[in-house]
């Protein structure tokens, strides 16, 4: 059935010993739920008070104020952080020393401190050297440094991925390394790259609720917030769920984005292989102009590449 | 100077707690990773369905709401006292178990399929199969992963610092707010990034010594 190395397909005895443990295991899920939706009911999460705020609709004006601040700080952070990351890439596999060094303790750099230190640094660090830094601006900062850092690193992983091959081609055919570099290595780079690029954008997606710690309002804050509210009986649970699922929502379509992706390159490369495979030419049929020696070259091309 | 040896007690404590919660978490999320990473290439459908969503949910939810969760939303369930410390090494551990989990089932699937079944066409019983051929190989290829994993957990404790863990990166509130502490903010923010740059840069020297000495070749 499934190509898991772990085990075979079930005999009468495993069967009946898969059947025990899929019983057992909804026990420990329902246990486990049953306990927290208990606890709840104990100390009076699920009363009509605590949830009664979001039958507001300025409450949810606020929120959609809130998603539209986490959008925009992820929006730019994910533009700035693929921008950062060509040139961080580009500028570490430049065949210049003094090119290369410095860029690559750059973003080793960026990448060992964490993202939440370096908001910090941006928004309680500079006012002790007397810049004084918005909290949108260290939040987009600090995860334009980091997540550029790391996308560098993956498109660099993509380019070396690449056959030798495609390279000493395009040098063949007279391109100067700016050529080769834009018009053959990243394009195919970012392809092979893309479902592990977009899964950073999740990464990123999720790090502007860091943005919370450093006063940056955005839905995190906002719960936190609302959770503050005496008038419904602090409903801290509650909005952290409700926030919770938006976060979780975007994330999944994100994260879904990735998936299909992935899929589909997977589907193409496979195709790919199959076709390019040498082991098994494909037959030559009666008409073919590979069969006749006064085929031009251009008509014998035109038949390979049709297969 | 002044910096570090006019607060050497806070730099202690603060080292300290980020390795408990370090190691900790880390612990934890192994243990709780290595269940869910079973459940999901276990042959029992409702057990992969259940890791499944586990992993989608915890995965697509922002740590630091994590941590909302169980260091702010805990307490107000009226349970047992736990210490903010505590309830953060259980927050980083169960968002951490996801992707120990996910490594783990990347790990056994890069196990190709003829050697479990080489192993037994020579007659081994699931036992051996298990610990003899499928196991080490997937333990070697998942290493490297797992260090990487483990690198993330530790930047990640820094968000413990917003939730009352007077770890590394909460020692620039506490500098600024008890009086006659030496230490401007920055400076204790550069040489906390240091501490980590430090710590991360010696755990990515053992990732890339153990990759180099238990490559497989393929």
């Amino acid at each position: 059935m499934s190509t898991s190395v772990l085990y075979d397909v079930p005999g009468p005895k495993a069967i009946v010993r898969n059947r025990f443990i899929a019983v057992a295991t909804v026990i420990v899920v329902a246990a486990v739920l049953g306990l927290i939706v208990y606890r709840f009911a104990l100390s009076g999460q699920f009363s009509a008070a605590k949830w009664g705020i979001f039958t507001y609709s300025a409450v949810w004006n606020q929120i959609l104020v809130a998603l539209g601040k986490t959008l925009a700080a992820f929006g730019l952070a994910a533009v700035l952080s693929l921008v950062l990351g060509f040139a961080l890439a580009i500028g570490r596999l430049s065949e210049h020393r003094w090119v290369r060094a410095p860029i690559t303790t750059v973003t080793e750099l960026f990448r060992a401190v964490p993202v939440l230190v370096m908001m910090m640094l941006l928004y309680y660090g500079l006012p002790s050297v007397g810049v004084k830094m918005d909290p949108y601006w260290a939040v987009v900062i600090a995860l334009v440094a980091y997540n550029g850092s790391v996308l560098a690193e993956t498109l660099r992983a993509g380019i070396e991925s690449l056959p030798r091959g495609q390279k000493e081609a395009g040098y063949a055919i007279g391109l100067r390394k700016n050529g080769v570099m834009r018009l053959i290595l990243l394009p195919q780079a970012v392809r092979v790259m893309l479902p592990v690029i977009v899964a950073q954008l999740v990464v990123t997606m999720k790090d502007t609720a860091l943005g919370f710690i450093i006063t940056y309002p955005e839905l995190l804050y906002l719960a936190k917030q609302l959770s503050s509210n005496g008038q419904f009986q602090q409903p801290l649970l509650q909005s952290a769920f409700v926030i919770g699922g938006i976060y979780v929502v975007m994330c999944l379509i994100l994260s879904g984005i990735a998936r299909m992706l992935e899929l589909r390159l997977r589907r193409s490369n496979k195709a790919l292989s199959t076709r390019g495979s040498h082991t098994d030419p494909a037959p030559v049929e009666p008409g073919d102009p590979r069969l006749h020696p006064e085929g031009t070259i251009t008509e014998v091309i035109s038949v390979q590449d049709r297969e | 100077m002044d910096v570090i040896f006019g607060n050497l007690d806070l730099w202690g404590t603060a080292i300290q707690n980020t390795l408990i919660v370090f190691v900790g978490g880390g612990v934890f999320a192994l243990i709780l990773g290595i269940i869910i990473g079973a459940m999901r290439v276990s042959p029992v459908p409702i057990a992969r369905g259940v890791g499944m969503v586990y992993v989608n949910i915890i995965r697509n939810t922002p740590l630091t709401l994590v941590f909302f969760f169980f260091v702010l939303g805990y307490p107000a369930l009226g349970l047992p006292r736990l210490s903010p410390m505590v309830l953060g090494i259980i927050a980083i551990g169960i968002y951490t178990a996801t992707y120990v989990a996910e490594v783990l089932r990347a790990g056994i699937n890069t196990v190709p399929v003829g050697q479990a079944e080489a192993a037994r066409a020579i007659g081994l019983p699931f036992g051996q199969v298990m610990t003899l051929v499928v196991l080490p190989q997937a333990f070697r290829s998942v290493v490297p992963p797992m260090m990487s994993v483990f690198i993330a957990l530790l930047k990640n404790t820094t968000i413990a610092a917003g939730f009352s863990v007077s770890e590394l990166a909460a020692l620039r509130a506490t500098v600024n707010d008890s009086a006659g502490r030496p230490g401007s903010p920055m400076e204790v923010l550069l040489l906390v990034a240091l501490v980590f740059v430090v710590l991360v840069l010696l755990l990515s020297a053992v990732q890339h010594r153990l990759e180099k000495k238990w490559r497989i070749v393929r």
